[in-house]
């Protein structure tokens, strides 16, 4: 065992060094070499939503939808087979209500409620996505919207019961707000736990179970460990 | 003095009480705050996150390929239902095309998964209400789909049996033909375990009638797989929306009538012997060709989002994935826990039952504390 494990990281040092010979251009590389892990690609500023190709037909029930509350949905996007009506916050409940007891839709199934955080995006950070699914008709559509941070999206948990965990979740990891939420509590985190872990900006380590006992001790040690690192 | 006559002796208030986390029947670390009324449950509320270790939060952090091995540890007595779910999910964003052999193995794995999943699920169902010979029965016959497993991918529990594109290598020789054998095996003790059970007066007692829920109050809070069905609604992502090689397979899907635990014991058993009738098409037609797709070496799916649901055991799984079309690993994973769904029933269900039924009622939901934490 010990051999081969010495073997491995001997097998991959000449794999390595042909890059510093390789390159004869000696003031150059330590720039790009510089330059390369500083400047980590911007994030991206929202999801595509690309609109749908020409022949796709849109199908009735979003065209329904359209012409019974006009307005209301701003954009439709369609994506490998998959149908997503982007909405306007404050007209949510309308389009949900609408997409679940119109006779061409019947939308009667929430499978899932999520969010998803682009801190790029001018003004609405987030995305809170709707998957929806007909039973009778068995078909799904997404229903997405967007909301700025520390702005509330209506809840459609009194449209689809099954939204109440979800959205309870979301508000968990996100702090998306839910307005009108018969109990929105934190579900999977602790209740007394401090910032939205699913955040792009929350860290993927953190102080664990430190910060629950005492932040102050957490927020001196993790001040330690920054000056550490300075020096 | 005077004795107090408008007090009564004893207390008729409610009464708040905790069952679990650390609770045999809680599989897990459950938590229930019970409202008790003497032995009647008035509320319940279900605490959970006990195990939550932000397998979402880690996939936004990991490469494509390396978030299988993430998936495995969800559900973790079906984990190649949700190893399935998650490659096919990425395979939809990249359009990418899986050889038929491919398939057919996938779902060969998915239905043994489905049978060890719903042995486990009896097993400690009827452990709960009192049978303990069936779980020992049923982690008999476990035990020779995990040898399976093992010939086929090396693990007995977290199985990483699938590749974005494929499976990882063929079926080892011979592994078709005790597959077959294994199939028998199954059918014959499924008799077994009903001769146990579906006549048993102390089973039908403890079952029968507890926590009835209608089709309309299913399909709203949410419920999915087997509950559902058991309320008798026809829904099966394997028949409505078929994925990896169930479109060419023939099966039923059985519902209940009532909506009762007894209900969904039946709606569960009659699926064990689907799935056998699923894996005997499946090996039996088993097409020859490549078991990998042609995959790009670097996984970077095109920008762009999409949810894809699978039939686990536990019912619907689904993964929604967005993409930034640059990275290595997914801007955003989320998975739609089925465990987590049907687990958000479980107040509805135990409202003016008796403790003991609430038992009853955490086993027959069958949720997997990983899945619901994630």
């Amino acid at each position: 065992m010990a051999d081969s494990d010495h073997t491995t990281p001997a097998g991959d040092t000449p794999a390595a060094a042909p890059t510093p010979a390789a390159a004869p251009k000696p003031p150059a590389k330590p720039a790009a070499a510089a330059a390369a892990p500083k400047a980590p690609p911007a994030p991206p500023p929202g999801p595509p939503d690309p609109a749908p190709p020409a022949d796709a037909a849109i199908p009735e029930f979003i065209q329904a939808l359209q012409a019974a509350l006009p307005g209301a949905v701003t954009q439709v996007a369609y994506w490998v087979g998959d149908w997503t009506v982007i909405v306007d916050a404050p007209r949510l409940l309308e389009v949900a209500r609408h997409l679940r007891d119109t006779a061409g839709a019947q939308f009667d199934y929430c499978s899932d409620v999520t969010a998803v955080d682009w801190p790029a995006r001018a003004g609405e950070r987030f995305d809170v996505v709707y998957c929806l699914y007909s039973t009778g008709r068995r078909a799904r559509v997404r229903m997405k919207t967007r909301v700025a941070d520390g702005d509330a999206v209506p809840s459609v948990s009194g449209v689809w019961a099954s939204a109440n965990w979800l959205e309870r979740e979301a508000f968990d990891m996100f702090g998306v707000r839910f307005d009108g939420h018969p109990d929105l509590r934190r579900i999977l985190m602790p209740e007394e736990w401090q910032g939205h872990p699913q955040r792009k900006d929350y860290p993927l380590e953190g102080p664990g179970e430190l910060m629950l006992e005492s932040p102050q001790d957490w927020l001196k040690l993790r001040q330690s460990f920054n000056e550490a690192e300075t020096e | 003095m005077e004795p107090d006559v408008a007090r009564p002796m004893f207390d008729t208030d409610e009464l708040v009480i905790n069952m679990g986390p650390q609770h045999p029947a809680t599989h897990g670390v459950l938590r229930v705050v019970l409202k008790l009324d003497g032995e009647k449950v008035v509320d319940a509320d279900v605490v959970i996150g006990y195990l939550h270790r932000g397998v979402e939060k880690l996939s936004e952090n990991r490469d494509w390929t390396q978030i299988v091995l993430l998936t495995d540890r969800l559900d973790y007595v079906a984990s190649a239902a949700a190893n399935l779910a998650y490659v096919e999910t990425v395979e939809k964003l990249m359009s990418l095309e899986v050889p038929r052999r491919a398939k057919y193995i996938r779902t060969v794995l998915a239905e043994l998964q489905r049978l060890a999943s719903h042995l486990v699920w009896l097993g400690s169902h009827a452990m709960d209400i009192g049978a303990v010979t069936v779980f020992l029965y049923c982690l008999r016959e476990r035990e020779l789909i995990l040898d399976l497993f093992e010939e086929f991918c090396g693990a007995r529990l977290t199985y990483n049996s699938m590749r974005i594109g494929g499976v990882p290598q063929d079926l080892p020789p011979g592994w078709d033909k005790k597959v077959l054998q294994f199939c028998d095996i199954q059918m014959e003790k499924l008799v077994e375990y009903e001769t146990l059970l579906t006549h048993n007066r102390i089973w039908l007692g403890r079952t029968k009638n507890i926590g009835v829920i209608s089709a309309a109050d299913a399909i709203a809070v949410g419920l999915c797989g087997p509950p559902l069905r058991g309320s008798g609604v026809a829904r099966d992502v394997r028949k409505d929306e078929p994925y990896a090689a169930y479109a060419e397979m023939e099966f039923d899907v059985p519902v209940g009538s009532r909506g009762d635990t007894y209900d969904r014991y039946l709606v569960r058993l009659e699926e064990m012997r689907q799935s056998v009738r699923i894996i005997r098409q499946a090996v039996g037609g088993l097409p020859e060709g490549p078991v990998m797709g042609k995959v790009p070496r670097l996984i970077k799916p095109p920008a762009g989002e999409t949810y894809h649901a699978n039939e686990s055991p536990k019912g619907e799984i689904g993964y929604f994935i967005a993409s930034d079309g640059r990275s290595t690993s997914p801007y955003r994973m989320r998975v739609r826990p089925p465990s987590f769904c049907n687990l958000q029933a479980l107040p509805q269900l135990v409202r003016g039952h008796l403790v003991a039924d609430v038992i009853a009622l955490i086993g027959t939901i069958d949720i997997v504390l990983g899945e619901v934490d994630r």
